[in-house]
């Protein structure tokens, strides 16, 4: 008896794990197979004719899952407001958010089933610029609008037509640190310590070191890392013995919150220079003490005084308890930007609304007065941040 | 010279790392001649008690060696039920079944600890409490070590010597070896073999857990597929060293961890995964048993 038990459990473990196994290698593989859904997901049947369907993915779970948190309740808190105030053309919009747990290839997944299967009429995202790349093709296949909300890296437009973003490109955020670095900290001397992996953190290291050098400074040493390291001891030895007078390094915070704690064990006490990337509550956590008197360049600092960006933190804030960041900032400014082009579209048409989106001029948003080129991306300011005691403060403002 | 001398402590560094993750690994393939892919995983599991253990008991209030032997022990502890439960149900059924079936089935227990751990925990990466402090760092000069660096590298040469002297001065040690050398044999001659495996994979997850911990500590950041990277390169230590050799395991983990740390340090970081992996291959070729590994007469 106790023999047939045991058995029996075996048999059931065994047929558990082949389940769960199963089920996440068909997530993996299958084209429709559904990710991870935060939000409502209504099948194409059930809706509401009088609705705008608007889809989201964005990274609610995975290494960087603050950037899609942020991103979605900014996104989120537009369309409330949107609603409250009867909606877009007397339509409700309504918003279905998918999660791709941080990976390029899940987002592909997550795009083409919130095209294909929910119908939506346009999609808002990525975050970070390696998943827009992966999520850009197939909206420009489906003839979508696709709007990133804070995806940097250049390629990401070039990608089709159809393809916006509400930001800055990392050529201009690469010069903005290039400039504050030279101008503003008097540094000539850098060392660059950049994530392989990454589109996003190589080419905002390629642009910046153009710039820098350009304008007369020196990369002394120009090394790499992979973003599953933990170790960058060897990395920061090596830049050590070269003496730089800061350290660029432009990765996910995730990565740059223990780079900087082993270059302080190391004694490098030099700044460290960023771009938005390091944008999330999480660096400062993990680093400790670690970053105090580094800088990095961002999309809006929500120290503003400006009463537009104070009315947004106001809300935000009565919303959710806490400060927005800028993922936070840019999500709501491209959920507004969405809405004004549906309401300046002549039709609900994914091409008449592509037409309107690539025509917005001077919108104000919280993150500045948005105009969109002829290349779909967003011409505006960045700001500097500091990272001094335990938090990011205001520096300075960089007009492009 | 002071940079070759910091590369040459991050390298040990790194190398204790792996050392203690391979410990583990080289103790069930002694035993049962398995390679137990889900090692680094358990590795994960043990971080993450850890880290729930500080949290429930509030132990980073006051960090002391005493919340860290809190911690050290809770997460040895489920990391060992953990790979009990594992052995129980996911390799004993399968004692008979030709080797390839059990290999496969540790690459299955691995996904499903990962992909559990994300289910569970959550996939994003948290941030692992300090439990135990040192006033600033110990430096002489240029030369800068964190002290939880060295006493990962203390605490690895140390199980090293335990597990040694266990192995070869102790009466459980003795059933091992012959439960390794014959297991039907061994059990012919009254040694338990079905106790003493279990045991020997209890034993080799709890170190994994506290290895999980060690390295929590000094990388504060710990996310479910944190065993992934470390367990293959502990692997390749052992494989390296000669599997099955407490101090081939040392000796391999400590020859990758300097290698790649002078790869690194003097010209090429984005080889280092290649290395370790180039490594794995060039020993398989030239000599499979290890650097200190014996020539076992086939069984036929």
């Amino acid at each position: 008896m106790k023999r047939l038990k045991f058995t029996l459990l075996n048999r059931f473990f065994i047929v558990s794990c082949c389940g769960v196994l199963g089920s996440i290698w068909s997530s993996g593989c299958k084209p429709h197979a559904p990710p991870l859904t935060v939000g409502s997901v209504r099948e194409p049947s059930s809706q509401t004719p009088g609705s705008i369907r608007i889809g989201e993915v964005g990274s609610m779970t995975g290494s960087e899952a603050t950037f899609g948190i942020s991103t979605h309740r900014g996104i989120s808190l537009a369309f409330e407001e949107l609603n409250q105030s009867g909606g877009v053309l007397g339509k409700k919009m309504e918003l279905i958010t998918l999660d791709d747990r941080s990976k390029p290839e899940e987002a592909a997944t997550a795009a083409t089933q919130l095209i294909s299967e929910n119908e939506v009429v346009a999609v808002l995202g990525e975050v970070a610029s390696s998943r827009s790349i992966a999520m850009a093709p197939i909206a420009q296949n489906f003839k979508t609008p696709m709007i990133s909300p804070s995806s940097t890296n250049p390629r990401v437009t070039e990608m089709g037509n159809y393809i916006f973003r509400v930001c800055f490109i990392d050529p201009f955020q690469g010069e903005v640190m290039a400039k504050f670095a030279l101008n503003h900290l008097k540094i000539k001397k850098v060392a660059i310590l950049r994530d392989i992996d990454s589109d996003y953190s190589t080419g905002l290291a390629n642009y910046f070191a153009a710039a820098f050098k350009k304008s007369g400074g020196s990369v002394v040493l120009d090394v790499s890392y992979s973003s599953l390291d933990i170790d960058f001891k060897s990395q920061l030895t090596a830049i050590r013995g070269q003496s730089p007078e800061a350290i660029l390094v432009p990765g996910y915070y995730t990565s740059v919150g223990l780079i900087a704690r082993q270059a302080r064990e190391l004694g490098l006490q030099i700044p460290l220079l960023g771009g938005d990337g390091w944008d999330s509550p999480k660096l400062l956590e993990i680093s400790g003490k670690a970053m105090e008197n580094s800088y990095f360049s961002n999309h809006y600092s929500n120290e503003d005084v400006s009463p537009k960006i104070q009315n947004f933190v106001t809300k935000y804030r009565q919303r959710y308890s806490d400060s927005p960041d800028g993922m936070a900032a840019m999500g709501y400014d491209a959920a507004m930007i969405l809405a004004d082009s549906l309401r300046r579209s002549k039709t609900l048409s994914k091409q008449d609304l592509r037409e309107a989106i690539s025509t917005t001029q001077n919108f104000p948003g919280v993150t500045g007065n948005i105009t969109l080129n002829e290349k779909r991306n967003a011409v505006k300011s960045a700001v500097i941040l500091k990272v001094a005691n335990g938090a990011f403060h205001y520096q300075t403002t960089i007009q492009p | 010279m002071i940079e070759f001398l910091q590369h040459l402590i991050n390298g040990f560094s790194t190398g204790s790392i792996y050392a203690l993750i391979a410990l583990g690994y080289t103790m069930v393939f002694g035993i049962l001649q398995l390679i137990n892919f889900a090692h680094g995983d358990v590795y994960m599991v043990g971080a993450f008690s850890g880290y729930y253990a500080i949290h429930y008991l509030d132990l980073s209030k006051n960090p002391s060696w005493i919340s860290l032997g809190v911690t050290l022990a809770t997460s040895m502890v489920a990391s060992g039920v953990l790979g009990g439960l594992i052995e129980r149900f996911a390799y004993r059924p399968l004692r008979r079944s030709p080797r390839i079936n059990v290999l496969i089935t540790a690459v299955g227990v691995s996904l499903f600890l990962e992909f559990s751990g994300q289910l569970i925990f959550g996939a994003d990466p948290k941030f692992f409490p300090q439990v135990l402090t040192f006033k600033g760092d110990w430096s002489v000069g240029e030369l800068k070590m964190n002290p939880l660096q060295f006493l990962i590298f203390f605490v690895s040469i140390l199980l090293m010597l335990a597990l040694d002297w266990m192995i070869f001065r102790t009466r459980f040690g003795r059933a091992m070896r012959a439960t390794s050398f014959n297991s039907e044999c061994a059990s012919l001659m009254g040694i338990p073999t079905q106790q003493i495996i279990s045991t020997t994979f209890i034993l080799g997850s709890a170190l994994a857990g506290a290895a999980g911990v060690l390295v929590g500590l000094t990388y504060p950041k710990i996310d479910p597929l944190m065993g992934t990277m470390p367990g293959l390169k502990a692997f390749v230590a052992a494989v390296l060293g000669g599997v099955g050799n407490i101090r081939g395991a040392v000796l391999g983990a400590m020859i990758l961890g300097l290698s790649e740390e002078f790869l690194v340090g003097y010209g090429a970081p984005s080889f280092r995964d290649a290395l370790a992996f180039g490594l794995l291959i060039i020993i398989l070729l030239f000599k499979p048993t290890g650097l200190l590994g014996l020539k076992r007469a086939e069984k036929v």
